[in-house]
């Protein structure tokens, strides 16, 4: 391994200005190394931080703290070496599959005899050869990322930085792509010597990469690094493989639950009425409920297996129980999802108990709803509106994750019935709870 | 396999020359001479005008209608070019964002026909004695009519560019002027081109008021089809009203299948999302000229000249993207600076206009013509409440039946662009041959031209309104005015605000040149602001024409804020079927 790294972050973190004068972090004290020939996988929820590091390392953002270095020097601005591949492609939909290839050398004032050879050799790598003159609105999801690819390769970068390039597209054509891209990877024919991969997919980061760090969320940080030592190709049956998966899995679980404590506290990092909750449908939680509480999880799923069988990834999965444990209909702890008591009733209820249970949970476990429905009940006029609650919230979130929010709650309040809400006038009531 | 090239081998000469090479030869060739004729006597004396007056003789009029064409060709190169630069400025600089956006918007509600008689005294200063002082002022007022909509739809495009696009031309190291011209302008594309369409409607309107113009006692008649029914009128011909109108007609569908037609068509790749089951457009003008080895050649050289000029221009980018996360000591008094000085620019403006309005006019005058102001206003409102009782109906009719849609649509589009002006001539001659009253029967003529923006907005409403919902409406057997009231009106509702809203902006324009009207001697006067603008017009009267102009500003202004925005907001936020 040479002695020098392609890439050396330190202490990196990134925050915001919040209303209140004070910070908001979404990034905190991240270290990262890249060695030439290595694949490093950023592996986390949405909103845990990771495609913000991305963009640090791009350049395209500037960090509040710590230091990025590529090749011994500092990051500032886009460094020449360093390209990237995005998640919804960002292709120019006016410009042909050659013209897209070929912007990036245009851009650095190539000779065109150059341009042109440059262009025609990544795309004839990245197997696009015929659809040169395409426009991309005429090309498929798979063929359109590929068309990304090239147009990253052909600037002939050291570091290729990966955006979840796999997750806008359809099961087999990602893992089409996936195993084209290790092939040009293994036999080294691609012009890079290092990856850093971002993706919610834990099978993919542990098929894909040479070392994961897995990101935890508020602030956005590294939880925990897990070097992959199984060699390429790499089987996903493989019990070996499962066995990382797995400890994955645990790793995540393990660092959400936070500190137990009594009531109106919750597990999530955060205090008080200032948890930014994610947008779950009542629909999925009891969907979730159902499937852990019957055969053959019996009301104890482990989440690879359950995840599996759902056909869902952890960006989809994890919010789903992660809500359920706020609300102790379930408890989530060394890969496992286990549910409580609550929970099993909640299964074997009629729509009306259900309702009942899930008020209770979610006025005493919830403190925001508890808080909305307080002042509803103090108020002679039992009308309270929205903006007062944003404004509360942000003073703890920002206002994207403020409005995401009470969007959250109120569907959960709505569902049990402890207040309504009056979109049109951007109201909660009191008006049809039980 | 495959070689993507821009070069083209010019092999046999039969290959060269196709046959859409024959036609775009031709169509290049007209177009030259066209210009040649047009521009001639641009620099000539205005007494020349005097010495060679305009004719009746129809034969005369291609020339004129050519003259007509080439001032509103020259005024939408003008305001495309404001439009790249002011809406750049505005969309780069937040600084400037803020002065420049309130000010547009102000702009926009400007009637800016009122302004002719004032901007003709300017541009005619600039170039005394010429016919080109003139000309300017005519094409300034087309400029007014179409630049302040197209720089709002190219600012709004510019905020609204994909991240993840500007994520990949800054990684990519685009330079600005690069990522200008190959992300940024071709984004805005489709929005501006729309909305160049949309606002040509006005362009003819105003190229029509603005070629005859009394000032006082200064009266100029430039050649083109507007001076010609002036004439017309002032000899009460029918004829010849006719043939300008026949013209007219002919102009405008030249226009429409030469310029927007192709242009249209080919915007249609700069579209981002694809919007599913919208069939891509047509153009036969554009087919000739892709399929034309010649054209093809011109394109070519554009290209190249693009790329030179990306390659020349500005250096490297700027190696720290700008972030405004760290204001430093400096922006801080340049942003001082900047507030000062708009602070005092208009701190100027409101004293002059104390001083020329407040200080001259009397509080009497000043209530009369606020009374005037409520009395147009009371005819917009009416007479947009009529045209949608009338107009919502029958597009809904029509937007469901996509053969009727078919062959209405674009007959909408025809008469929505058409200039209603010159039809008030003949409405003029109803009203005097049937001795019939101003005030009541001159209202009309206001929503003329502007009552097609409901007809065919409702009309794309209730097309795109989706399959399974009148599916769902006709299983539950819903009909008659619950239909109506549940399924009709609140789908097209988004559609109807929206052509409301340019029918009813137009309508105030209309009112200056609606409320009078003249046939032969015989002058008709409804009361009114725009009769009292353009009487005050006539008879030179600056103090007058400011203070109607600024009084009817305002009621836009509140007519907008207060009511036509929030309805739009609401009607986007409940009714958007998305």
């Amino acid at each position: 391994m040479n002695a020098r790294p392609l890439l050396q972050v330190s202490g990196i973190g990134k925050s915001f200005p919040k209303p209140d004068g004070q910070e908001l972090r979404v990034l905190e004290g991240v270290d990262l190394q890249l060695a030439e020939g290595q694949i490093v996988g950023l592996l986390g929820r949405s909103g845990s931080g990771k495609s913000t590091l991305l963009r640090l390392i791009a350049g395209l953002t500037e960090p509040s703290h710590g230091e990025l270095r590529y090749l011994g020097a500092p990051v500032q601005g886009p460094a020449a070496g360093i390209a990237m591949v995005f998640q919804s492609f960002a292709l120019f939909p006016w410009l042909t599959v050659y013209e897209n290839v070929a912007l990036g050398l245009e851009a650095q004032r190539l000779p065109r005899a150059e341009i042109r050879s440059r262009t025609l050799a990544a795309i004839d790598l990245i197997g696009l050869d015929g659809f040169e003159s395409a426009y991309p609105r005429e090309l498929s999801g798979g063929m359109r990322q590929r068309v990304g690819f090239a147009r990253a390769l052909v600037v002939h970068p050291n570091i290729l930085l990966m955006d979840e390039p796999f997750s806008a597209l359809d099961v087999l054509t990602a893992e089409t792509l996936r195993t084209d891209f290790l092939d040009l990877w293994s036999e080294g024919r691609m012009p890079i010597k290092g990856v850093i991969l971002v993706t919610h997919n834990i099978e993919e980061a542990v098929l894909m990469c040479d070392r994961v760090l897995v990101f935890g969320s508020n602030p956005g940080r590294v939880l925990t690094q897990i070097e992959v030592t199984l060699p390429q190709p790499r089987n996903r049956l493989d019990p070996s493989f499962r066995e990382l998966v797995e400890k994955i899995y645990v790793e995540m679980t393990a660092r959400a639950a936070g500190p137990q404590a009594g009531p109106r506290t919750e597990f999530f990092p955060g205090q008080g009425i200032g948890t930014v909750l994610p947008r779950v449908s009542t629909n999925e939680l009891s969907g979730l409920m159902e499937s852990v509480a019957a055969a053959p999880y019996n009301g104890s799923a482990d989440l690879p297996k359950i995840a599996a069988d759902l056909q869902m990834e952890i960006d989809e999965l994890f919010p789903i129980a992660e809500t359920l444990q706020m609300l102790r209909f379930a408890e989530l702890a060394g890969g496992d999802l286990k549910l409580t008591e609550a929970g099993l009733a909640f299964c074997n209820a009629t729509l009306d108990e259900r309702k009942r249970i899930f008020a209770r949970q979610l006025l005493t476990y919830v403190p925001l709803a508890a808080h909305i429905r307080r002042v509803l009940d103090e108020r002679t006029s039992h009308v309270a509106r929205k903006s007062r609650f944003i404004d509360e919230l942000e003073d703890y979130m920002a206002e994207d994750a403020a409005e995401q929010t009470i969007r959250a709650i109120i569907s959960l309040g709505r569902y049990a019935e402890v207040f309504a809400y009056e979109d049109e006038s951007a109201r909660f009531t009191l008006e049809n709870p039980a | 396999m495959l070689r993507a090239s821009r070069t083209h081998h010019f092999g046999f000469l039969r290959d060269f020359v196709s046959r859409w090479d024959a036609l775009a030869l031709l169509v290049v060739l007209a177009l030259i001479v066209f210009l040649a004729e047009a521009s001639r006597g641009l620099l000539e004396p205005l007494s020349k005008l005097d010495a060679s007056p305009l004719s009746l003789d129809p034969r005369q009029l291609p020339v004129y209608a050519a003259r007509t064409t080439l001032r509103m060709f020259t005024a939408l190169v003008l305001s495309l070019a404001f439009t790249l630069s002011y809406a750049t400025w505005a969309a780069k600089s937040e600084r400037a964002a803020r002065v420049l956006i309130p000010l547009l918007d102000i702009l926009q509600s400007v009637p800016i026909l009122g302004f002719i008689s004032i901007t003709v005294v300017f541009f005619m200063s600039l170039v005394p004695g010429r016919v080109l002082g003139a000309e300017f002022a005519a094409i300034f007022a087309i400029f007014t009519s179409q630049a302040w909509n197209m720089a709002f739809s190219f600012y709004q495009s510019l905020r609204t560019v994909p991240t993840e696009l500007e994520e990949a031309a800054a990684s990519f190291h685009l330079t600005p002027w690069m990522r200008f011209w190959q992300l940024e302008v071709p984004f805005g594309l489709p929005a501006l081109t729309w909305n160049m369409m949309m606002s040509m409607s006005g362009g003819w309107f105003f190229v029509v008021a603005a070629e005859s113009i009394s000032v006082g006692h200064t009266v100029v008649a430039l050649p083109g089809i507007g001076s010609y029914i002036a004439m017309a009128i002032a000899e009460r011909n029918l004829h010849a009203i006719g043939w300008a109108i026949f013209a007219m007609a002919i102009v405008i569908l030249v226009y429409d299948q030469l310029v927007f037609r192709p242009l249209i068509c080919w915007v249609d790749r700069f579209r981002v999302e694809d919007e599913p089951g919208a069939e891509p457009p047509v153009s036969w003008a554009l087919t000739m000229m892709r399929r034309s080895r010649l054209i093809g050649g011109l394109t070519v050289v554009f290209y190249a000249v693009v790329r030179w000029t990306s390659w020349t221009l500005p250096a490297r980018p700027p190696s720290v993207p700008p972030l405004p996360a760290n204001r430093s000591q400096r922006s801080r008094l340049a942003e001082l600076l900047w507030l000062g000085g708009a602070l005092l620019l208009g701190a100027l403006a409101l004293r002059h206009l104390a001083l020329t309005l407040v200080l001259e006019t009397h509080l009497a005058e000043l209530r009369e013509v606020f009374l005037l102001g409520l009395l147009t206003l009371a005819r917009v409102i009416v007479l947009i409440a009529l045209a949608s009782l009338v107009w919502v109906p029958v597009g809904i009719w029509v937007g469901l039946r996509p053969r009727a849609a078919q062959v209405v649509q674009p007959i909408a589009q025809f008469l929505a662009a058409f200039p209603a002006n010159l039809l008030f001539p003949l409405a003029v001659y109803l009203i005097v041959a049937g001795r019939l009253d101003p005030d009541l029967w001159l209202s009309p003529l206001m929503v003329l031209g502007t009552q097609w923006y409901i007809l065919f907005n409702v009309i794309a409403g209730a097309s795109a309104m989706p399959a399974e919902l009148r599916r769902a409406a006709q299983n539950f057997g819903i009909g008659g005015w619950l239909w109506w009231r549940r399924v009709a009106l609140p789908g097209v509702f988004p559609y109807f605000v929206t052509g409301a809203i340019t029918a009813s902006g137009g309508s105030w324009n209309a009112a200056i040149v609606a409320e009078v009207a003249s046939w032969g001697d015989t002058t008709l006067r409804a009361h009114g602001l725009g009769a009292y603008i353009a009487e005050a017009t006539t008879a030179g009267d600056y103090h007058r024409i400011v203070l109607g102009i600024a009084v009817m500003s305002l009621f836009v202004v509140t007519l907008n804020r207060w009511f036509w925005r929030p309805l739009y907001y609401y009607a986007e936020r409940r009714y958007r079927l998305t």
